[in-house]
């Protein structure tokens, strides 16, 4: 649908790539770890390897969980925007093919949480 | 002046007439359609503007005279307040957060609902609407004045209240009540009716009203509670217009039913989503709770409106299919809520703290399928982190809901640990969303809301630094942007280590104990 208006609406986004200065958002979440309330979102270079995020940002959002250091990155598996995604982390974030605003999700086979409770 | 007065006093019906209804004229060297130019772009059709039954007889002398006497009462107890240290009186400290919420979340609504029933109470075309709205802008001005005047009293010794203005337009928790009335009042006349007069006023008032109105009363706030009481009066009328508008509508032609479903579905959702911070109110940051959220749903929801959604079925109106996941949510949006805040509380302008072992027996009772299984071992487990000397705080940004603006934090329905995830692209640009719900209202209109305002995407994008030199040496860019949102130290963190808690305890030992 389109908006209904009383003159010409046309107005651009508030958060294109080209407004964040070189940098593209990146969300992140990790399943069955519900202490994190929410994915968490950063600004990062599109030439970031993925295995620097992995070890700078998201290691600086999630490492207070006790699951973060037992995390084995050969068996993780990820979620882009909710489909299958396979992320080489010797790539930068470009190559592995994110785009401005993708939304990661990553699981950690056999850690489930705190009692394993989920959160 | 000596003209003669011979006339007698007119009848009450007569003098109804002539100051309402006959205020107004047929424009002759403009069309209608230029004087009124806003009430027919969104696709309502209106035959009889005359067909208009004023749901209540209120001229504007009744109306000051009424309203000025409401006012004296009003304001001889919140001085009495002020002049007795009634801050002081409070069950507890804690309690002066919901205080800071509602100031700063909910007393600006006030306003920009006086701005958007001024606007709307200029646009329609029948007069009898046109008054009626001038009316409930009125009030809605003397809302927000009321309740900064009250609040005053708190603001003078307490953080979290003094710039709530310039918070409520920029911290980003705020935007979720803010984003909610902007959307509504940039929508059309009708629209905006809708969503403020008969969603917002009528399906969910109670459920904002009296747990902030209870909640004063029974802790002790005998400022809130007057204002609250103060203005009920007003909110019986602005119930009854929201209800008569909606009537209307679907009374003059059968084309606007779709029009009307589709924004009741839009609001309530929209209403709902914001509420999610009463339904937090309610159930962590009452020290003495008046009622939880799942039992304020159960009645004034699915009792009340219930009963209102089957009276509106002879016009063909069904209810949102989105209560259906707030029933699933209604065990749960409390808790969720209070984990997110707890764990943002640096970017907060009041004070947040863990539930005790009491609090959450109360929580256990009140939520028997869910707070012991999903919640109750969270609490336990950040208490323990606290004690150790390592609370638990997020340091990053959350991502936001493209429409709420609330934090991406709500499970699928039905499934409470797995995190629902809802995106789509609008001319290449990926857009995510809390829910379907809120993705539907982005594709009906995502010209409007691509627009959003997201506080994480502002701070990126360099927006919240002010006068600020990013490119200097010695640039911190947290400093910066807690200085722009005039955000202090004191205004956030944990309750137990606040300022606020320390006066407290402090004043209200000076005013019980005598000095040796
Ligand atoms: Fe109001
Ligand atoms: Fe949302």
């Amino acid at each position: 649908m389109t908006i209904i208006a009383n003159a010409p609406y046309d107005f651009t986004s508030n958060d294109r790539q080209e407004d964040f200065r070189g940098a593209m958002l990146v969300y992140v979440g990790w399943a069955r770890h519900m202490m994190f309330a929410s994915p968490y979102c950063w600004p990062l270079p599109p030439d970031m390897p993925f295995g620097a995020l992995v070890e700078g940002p998201m290691a600086q959002a999630f490492a207070q969980h006790p699951d973060w250091e037992q995390a084995d990155w050969s068996t993780a598996t990820w979620t882009r925007n909710g489909e299958p995604f396979t992320p080489d982390l010797s790539k930068s974030l470009a190559d592995n093919g994110l785009s401005h605003k993708d939304s990661l999700m990553f699981t950690t086979p056999g850690l489930d949480g705190i009692g394993g409770m989920g959160f | 002046m000596d003209i003669a007065v011979t006339k007698k006093k007119l009848g009450l019906k007569e003098r109804y007439a002539l100051m309402t209804r006959g205020l107004g004229w047929e424009p002759t060297y403009q069309s209608v359609d230029d004087v009124f130019p806003m009430d027919s772009f969104e696709g309502i059709k209106i035959h009889d503007w005359d067909a208009w039954e004023d749901p209540f007889r209120l001229t504007m002398d009744a109306y000051w005279k009424y309203q000025a006497e409401k006012e004296r009462k009003l304001y001889a107890i919140l001085d009495a307040f002020a002049q007795g240290n009634g801050h002081l009186t409070l069950s507890d400290a804690r309690y002066i957060n919901t205080v800071k919420l509602f100031i700063n979340g909910l007393a600006p609504l006030e306003y920009m609902s006086h701005r958007g029933f001024a606007h709307i109470g200029r646009q329609f075309r029948g007069v009898g609407p046109r008054v009626a709205c001038m009316m409930q802008s009125l009030d809605e001005m003397r809302h927000a004045q009321t309740q900064v005047h009250a609040i005053s009293n708190y603001n003078r010794y307490y953080d979290g209240m003094a710039n709530f203005r310039h918070h409520h337009t920029y911290l980003p928790y705020l935007q979720v009540p803010r984003s909610f009335f902007e959307d509504a009042a940039s929508g059309g006349p009708f629209e905006f009716i809708t969503a403020i007069g008969f969603a917002f006023e009528y399906v969910l008032t109670n459920l904002v009203f009296v747990p902030f109105i209870s909640g004063a009363a029974y802790n002790g706030d005998m400022g809130a509670m007057t204002f609250g009481f103060s203005a009920q009066s007003d909110e019986a009328r602005h119930m009854t217009l929201g209800l008569e508008v909606i009537k209307f509508m679907l009374e003059q032609d059968p084309d606007n039913l779709p029009i009307v479903q589709k924004w009741l579905n839009k609001w309530t959702w929209r209403g709902v989503r914001v509420l999610t911070l009463v339904a937090m109110m309610q159930d962590y940051m009452l020290p003495k709770r008046v009622m939880s959220w799942a039992e304020a749903w159960e009645i004034y929801f699915e009792e009340n409106c219930g009963a209102l959604f089957r009276d509106l079925a002879r016009y063909g109106i069904v209810m949102p299919p989105c209560v259906e996941q707030v029933r699933k949510e209604r065990d749960h949006l409390s808790h969720m809520a209070w984990c997110q805040f707890y764990q943002a509380r640096g970017t907060n302008n009041f004070h947040v703290w863990l539930p005790s072992k009491e609090d959450m027996d109360w929580l256990s009772a009140k939520y028997p399928e869910t707070f012991d299984q999903y919640y109750r071992p969270r609490f336990e487990y950040w208490a323990k982190m606290e004690e150790e000397g390592t609370p638990f705080e997020a340091a990053t940004p959350p991502q936001q809901c493209q429409v709420c603006q609330i934090p991406t934090i709500f499970p699928v329905a039905g499934d409470p640990l797995t995190r629902a995830e809802h995106s789509c692209t609008h001319d290449g640009e990926r857009f995510h969303f809390c829910s379907q719900w809120c993705q539907e209202i982005f594709e009906d209109e995502p010209e409007k809301y691509v627009q959003a305002k997201l506080g994480a995407h502002e701070l990126y994008k360099g927006n919240l630094f002010g006068d600020a030199d990013p490119t200097a040496e010695d640039f911190d860019p947290m400093a910066a942007a807690m200085a722009f949102l005039k955000l202090t130290p004191e205004d956030s963190g944990l309750h137990s280590d606040s300022r606020d808690a320390a006066n407290f305890d402090l004043w209200r030992g000076l005013a019980k104990a005598n000095e040796a």
